[in-house]
This record gives structure tokens, sequence and C-alpha cells, in this order.
């Protein structure tokens, strides 16, 4: 390469004027080993442009699938209430069942115990009998 | 779109907005999260992919917006991106050596461009984007793309000869 061309090239590089094959011609020349010393300056800056390329962006991308989860937790949340409400008023309907069951087993009882009870009085009302036989006994081993 | 597909549609680019993002941000860390950012943004957007037709520019305009917007409210909350990527050359020996390197010194002189004019240096010089291509993405018009594009291409190039020259002259 020219070095008159490469010096030409730098006016209009310093300029903004150059063309970007240009630019690359001026980048390849700066690559080589030689340079001419006037412009050895301008070498490192080029240098840097060809390094800075070089650099990469490694860091991991956390790509999801992306899948609508709004839409399907409102209908879920909707799923749970209505099985709540379903089974819900299944149990209450059979805690009121056996309420009432229990009432009508504990009145039975109670009417049986009662019936227990009255046969039970009729039988000391009986016994009392006993007391008199007593009473006469007693009376028998006094007059003695 | 298939999430394969969508990754092999990126691929190619995803560098270019890793190393805008870091120009502007100048933080790895931070361009690569902002690059994430964008990619993921691009990626919930995937079934309105097709009407874009240049999704590469498209990807690059967004990074540029994000990275902009995120120096703005780091700015506006008096906050300093934090960033371990660039050394204080007084540290230590292997610093100093390190910084004679002029490579790097284009680095930290870019660093130093208002972001307009490195966001142009950047797509251009390192990107080898076109002036059309430049125009669309930046929103900018031709004139002002090439007066800020030598103005920053002279301003490095100062820079450098200063630094070069640093106890020389």
């Amino acid at each position: 390469m020219e070095l008159n061309n490469i010096e030409e090239l730098l006016e209009k590089y310093f300029d903004a004027t150059t063309t970007v094959a240009e630019e690359e011609t001026l980048r390849t020349y700066f690559s080589q080993e030689s340079v001419a010393t006037h412009l050895e300056q301008y070498r490192s800056m080029f240098t840097y442009f060809s390094t800075a390329k070089e650099e990469r962006f490694t860091k991991k991308l956390p790509l999801k699938p992306r899948y609508n989860y709004n839409k399907w937790i409102s209908v879920a949340a909707v799923a749970v209430i209505a099985f709540g409400l379903y089974f819900g008023n299944t149990y209450h309907e059979q805690k009121l069942a056996e309420q009432k069951e229990a009432e009508y087993a504990y009145n039975e009882t109670k009417k049986a115990l009662d019936l227990l009870a009255q046969n039970f009085s009729k039988g000391t009302q009986k016994v009392a009998y006993l007391n008199e036989f007593e009473a006469t006994k007693q009376k028998i081993y006094n007059h003695k | 779109m298939k999430q394969s597909e969508f990754t092999n549609l990126v691929m190619p680019f995803k560098d270019k907005l890793f190393r805008l993002a870091k120009r502007l941000l100048v933080s790895t860390e931070e361009a690569e999260d902002a690059t994430q950012e964008v990619l993921l943004k691009l990626w919930s957007k995937n079934n309105k992919m097709d009407n874009y037709n240049n999704v590469e520019a498209f990807a690059m305009t967004m990074t540029k917006n994000f990275c902009l917007d995120r120096l703005k409210s780091k700015q506006a909350s008096n906050l300093k991106l934090v960033h371990s990527n660039y050394g204080d050359d007084n540290n230590s020996l292997q610093k100093k050596i390190e910084a004679k390197d002029s490579v790097n010194w284009v680095e930290k002189i870019m660093d130093e461009l208002p972001e307009q004019q490195k966001m142009v240096l950047q797509l251009r010089d390192v990107e080898q984007y076109t002036f059309e291509e430049i125009e669309k993405l930046l929103d900018m018009k031709p004139t002002a793309i090439r007066v800020a594009l030598s103005r920053a291409r002279k301003t490095v190039r100062e820079k450098l000869t200063q630094k070069h020259n640093y106890g020389i002259k």
C-alpha cells in the first residue's frame, strides 16, 4: 500500500468522509508488522478498534417458554371455589342430618330411661309393703 | 417463534449489543445486565417480531435507549456506576506497565467522550455500520453524524499524542 494513499485516507478519516471500505484499508494497513514511523502514533487507535470487536457477550440468557400463567391462575381459582362450595354445602347438610339423628337418639333414650324409672318407682311402692311386715313383726316380738 | 429460532436470530448481533452497552456503561457487569435485559425484552415481544424488518437495528436502538435511561437514572439518583474493570494506574508497577499499553489508552480516552460521540465512534469504527444505519439507529442527521465522528476521532488522536509525548515535551 502506498504511503501517500494512506496519508490521504487518514486525512479523510479524521474529517469523517471515508467510506467503510476505505476504513477497512486503514485497519489492515495498521495491523501490519511495520508501519511508517510518523504514522506509528495512529496504530494503537486502529488496533484498539479491532480488539474491541473481539469482546463477547458470555452471560446465559434465561429464556423460558412463555405461558400465560395469569389466565390459568384465574381458571384454577374458580375451580377451587366451585369445588369448595359444592363439597362445603354437602358437608354442611351432612352435619345437619347428623345433628337431627343425634337429637332423635337422645330423645328415644330419654324415653326409654323414663320408662325404666317409672317401673322402678312402681317397684319401690311394692317394697313399701315389706316395711309394714317389719313393723308387724316388731310388734309381735315386743308383745312377748 | 421457538426458543432455538430466537437464539439463532439473536446470535449474530448479541455481541454488538453488549459492546455498545459496555461503551456507554463502561462496567462489564452493567453492560451484561443491560444486554440481558434488552434480549429478554425482545424475547417477550417475539410474536410481533415479524413486523420489524430489521431486528438487529431495532435491538441496537433498544440497547442505546436502555443504556441512556440507565445512565440518566444513575445520575439523577447521584449514584456512580460501580465497575471494577478499569484500574488506578498508580496502583502497582504491573498497572503502570499496563497503562503504558497505548491500546488501553484508547479505551480510556473513549470513556471520556460525550455519549453521542462514543456511540458514533463505536458503531462506525468498531462495528463498521454505514452512515445510513447509524442515522436510523441514533436518529441523527447525516451531517451531525459526520461532525460527531470527526470530533470523536480527532479527540482520540489529540489525547493519544498528548499521552505519547507526556514527559518528552
